[in-house]
């Protein structure tokens, strides 16, 4: 490995311990579920509106729900049974979801849908036909931020992409989803590059792996050699890699500006299991009714990586690992960084759902909070630029105004000031706070000028 | 040496009287000619700053009170009725007049009541915590008890009870001016009637959904049983999304709602203690078989007898 050059992004940026348990672990399917709860809403945008009614039966495949306006994405059932109830249902928040409540029966699929393994390499459909496969089968990102997928295809009037990257990165630590799916799964994944390249009208794709993946990344640098404008760039490990704005940095050198879009800068980002999605959407024909969630903690008894259908129950996902940990103390959807706390074990796996991680109760507790002493270590690893303490602080004396213009809404989110605080500060969840608030003046702005 | 202090005062003193003269030109003709009245309007005003009339502080209301042709709209929560006539007469207009306000609470989700199954360890505000998940109990509509509204309160007029873990209203201190209201990211305080001796009854409950799943989150939750709604002779009772509704300005604090509610989630505040336990004592020497204790005309806190 070594005669690469690791690249990586200039700007902050921490790392966390990788804690990869789960990397050697093969992916394996989990026994189907007895009863799936499927949302209508697991994508950003709008929630998809119901096609089926309750009491209908219906096969694996078949569409639930439509996609609602442009910003939006399809569901489709994840087993075949019988829709037992359409209801409001907690969702990882705990707050409830209009959701497809589907008792399981059999496993009848439509039978549209190629199950075979055989790989098919003939993109043989348009342009335009890619796409509207891709939205109809609902796939979103499935790096964790759930943007509809055909969205992202659909480069904007005047715009225009020289590039696509293919985020391998999986910079958060524990989870190994990508990982495995990247071992697993490589071939198929250079299609659905192939597949996405055609989509955008690009000729050079990248793919971003970070350097603790020497196995994948010696793999698809191998397959890449065969294909066209298709190269592996190795990284070198730092978290948040796998953020948008930090790959296309770190890959091809260029900045996307305040408030911009990726493509403003010609690049499109596209993560590997989505990538892989749309494979199985163009050349199978098969909707996202699966994805592999890794299910790990120091704990844990076998760290795994499992396929699972949408809406199986957390609590289903864990027990096939080996069940709860006794000490457990807190049970996280994601990763450790950017990961969410549940409250309960009865919520379904979404698409967005990319580990089950479980923390036992001596490291689930966070400190208690201290004042500031002004270090500005948030400040050294934001990989924005921007100041942590500052937007915290007017957080708390809810100065949206002022952290509008200290650039709030350009937070990716991703951790490192909390992670990094001495203090022990709640930095990021004032700044969740001021982005709300932002958010909210934003649109108000808007309405008033429509 | 007296050459030198004469030349100090001297030029001082010349430099003093031009620097006054261009001031005084400058002065004039820049000058901001404003209404005097808005002074005399602040000066009546009670200066709390608090922004309950809709205006940043009370320099801003008293400028739209000048400017306004007529006070419909513009009132001062905290001044009340007694302010506004002043004002009133120093503009030569006519005063609207308001119903005193005051703010209640409505959830009584205590620990007690409403049993805790996650523990937050966030940023110790509600905000935060009501947009991350439903809060360390499940009831999604109920109190965070992290005092947002305490916060916000300019007046001292809330503050947190430890041993519930919910905000107190001090009566005497709030002048509903709604910043609490405001603060609360669960719309879970309203600004109600004051009635006399801040006597309040009210359902206190915002949980929307059907009765069982309530009564799961919380013992004191309204299930929208419409008892109430039934029993309530002045029809200040509505019903909608399972929830009972008491309007203030309707209700006549007859208090027949508070004994018929199955889960005590109308609250009576204020109220002399009903004489409960004398008529427990007649009832319960009238041998039981019977029931006529409730028809003998005495009006409060009858029909609670139900011991055993």
């Amino acid at each position: 490995m070594q005669e690469y050059k690791l690249k990586t992004f200039p700007r902050g940026g921490v790392h966390p311990a990788e804690n990869k348990l789960s990397a050697a672990s093969a992916t394996r399917p989990l026994p189907l579920p007895e009863r799936v709860v499927i949302p209508v809403v697991q994508h950003l945008g709008a929630p998809a509106e119901p096609v089926v009614q309750k009491g209908e039966t219906v096969v694996t495949g078949q569409l639930l729900a439509r996609g609602r306006g442009f910003v939006s994405a399809n569901i489709h059932s994840s087993v075949s049974g019988k829709v037992f109830r359409i209801e409001e249902r907690p969702d990882a928040s705990g707050y409830k979801r209009l959701s497809f409540v589907i008792d399981r029966q059999g496993d009848e699929w439509d039978p549209s849908i190629d199950r075979s393994e055989t790989l098919r390499e003939n993109i043989q459909i348009s342009r335009e036909e890619i796409i509207r496969k891709i939205q109809d089968a609902g796939i979103v990102g499935m790096g964790g931020a759930t943007f509809p997928t055909h969205v992202k295809l659909n480069v904007p009037k005047g715009k225009k992409a020289d590039i696509l990257i293919i985020n391998g990165v999986e910079c958060e630590p524990y989870l190994t989803a990508d990982h495995r799916l990247m071992l697993e799964k490589s071939r198929e994944l250079m299609v659905g590059i192939r597949i996405l390249m055609k989509a955008l009208e690009v000729n050079r794709a990248v793919i971003g792996i970070e350097n603790n993946k020497p196995d994948a990344i010696e793999l698809l640098d191998n397959l890449a050699g065969k294909d066209e404008g298709i190269t592996v760039q190795p990284l070198k490990v730092k978290y948040p890699q796998g953020g948008e704005k930090q790959l296309i940095k770190a890959i091809t050198g260029r900045e996307v500006p305040s408030g911009g879009l990726p493509v403003d800068v010609g690049a499109v980002v596209h993560n590997v299991g989505t990538t892989f999605a749309a494979y199985e959407a163009v050349q199978k024909n098969k909707p996202l009714i699966e994805r592999i969630v890794t299910v790990t903690g120091k704990s844990v008894k076998e760290p795994s990586n499992f396929v699972v259908r949408i809406g199986t129950p957390v609590a289903g996902v864990i027990e096939a690992a080996g069940g709860l940990p006794e000490d457990t103390g807190k049970v996280v959807l994601g990763g450790p960084m950017m990961g969410k706390a549940i409250s309960k074990l009865d919520i379904p796996v979404t698409k967005g759902t990319s580990g089950i991680l479980i923390i036992p109760d001596s490291e689930a507790h966070r400190k208690p909070v201290q004042p500031c002493i002004r270090c500005a270590r948030c400040v050294s690893v934001c990989p924005m630029g921007l100041e942590p303490y500052l937007l915290m602080s007017l957080g708390q004396k809810q100065l949206w105004d002022k952290a509008r213009q200290e650039s709030v809404m350009d937070c990716i989110e991703c951790g490192s000031c909390s992670f990094t605080c001495p203090a022990d500060r709640p930095l990021l969840d004032y700044i969740r706070l001021d982005k709300m608030r932002v958010g909210e003046l934003i649109r108000k702005e808007k309405k008033a000028v429509s | 040496m007296s050459n030198i202090v004469l030349y100090t005062v001297v030029s001082l003193s010349v430099l003093g009287g031009v620097s006054a003269v261009i001031l005084y030109l400058i002065a004039q003709k820049f000058k901001v000619i404003e209404d005097p009245r808005i002074d005399e309007v602040e000066d009546v005003l009670p200066h709390a700053n608090c922004g309950g009339c809709g205006y940043p502080g009370c320099r801003q209301f008293a400028e739209a009170c000048v400017k306004a042709d007529t006070l419909e709209g513009l009132y001062c929560p905290v001044g009340g009725d007694e302010v506004m006539e002043k004002v009133a007469a120093i503009l030569g207009l006519e005063a609207v007049h308001e119903e005193p306000r005051v703010a209640v609470i409505r959830c009584q989700g205590s620990f007690e009541h409403r049993p805790r199954t996650s523990h937050y360890e966030g940023a110790t505000t509600c905000a935060v915590e009501h947009a991350l998940y439903t809060g360390d109990t499940d009831c999604p509509y109920g109190c965070l008890g992290l005092g947002d509204c305490v916060e916000a309160c300019d007046f001292e007029a809330l503050y947190m009870d430890e041993k519930t873990g919910l905000p107190v209203v001090v009566d005497e201190n709030c002048v509903a001016c709604g910043a609490c209201v405001e603060a609360c990211p669960r719309d879970i305080i309203e600004l109600r009637k004051r009635n006399k001796k801040d006597r309040k009854i009210f359902v206190s409950c915002i949980n929307e959904e059907k009765g069982g799943v309530a009564r799961k989150y919380c013992d004191v939750a309204c299930i929208g049983c419409s008892k109430c709604f039934q029993v309530c002779p002045f029809d200040a009772i509505t019903m909608g999304n399972n929830l009972a509704f008491i309007d203030s300005d309707a209700c006549r604090l007859c208090r027949k709602c508070v004994p018929v509610c199955p889960t005590n989630s109308i609250l009576e505040i204020n109220f002399p203690p009903p004489k409960v336990k004398k008529e427990l004592v007649v009832s319960a020497g009238g041998n039981d078989k019977n029931d006529k204790p409730a028809k003998d005309g005495s009006s409060s806190g009858t029909g609670k007898e139900q011991p055993s």
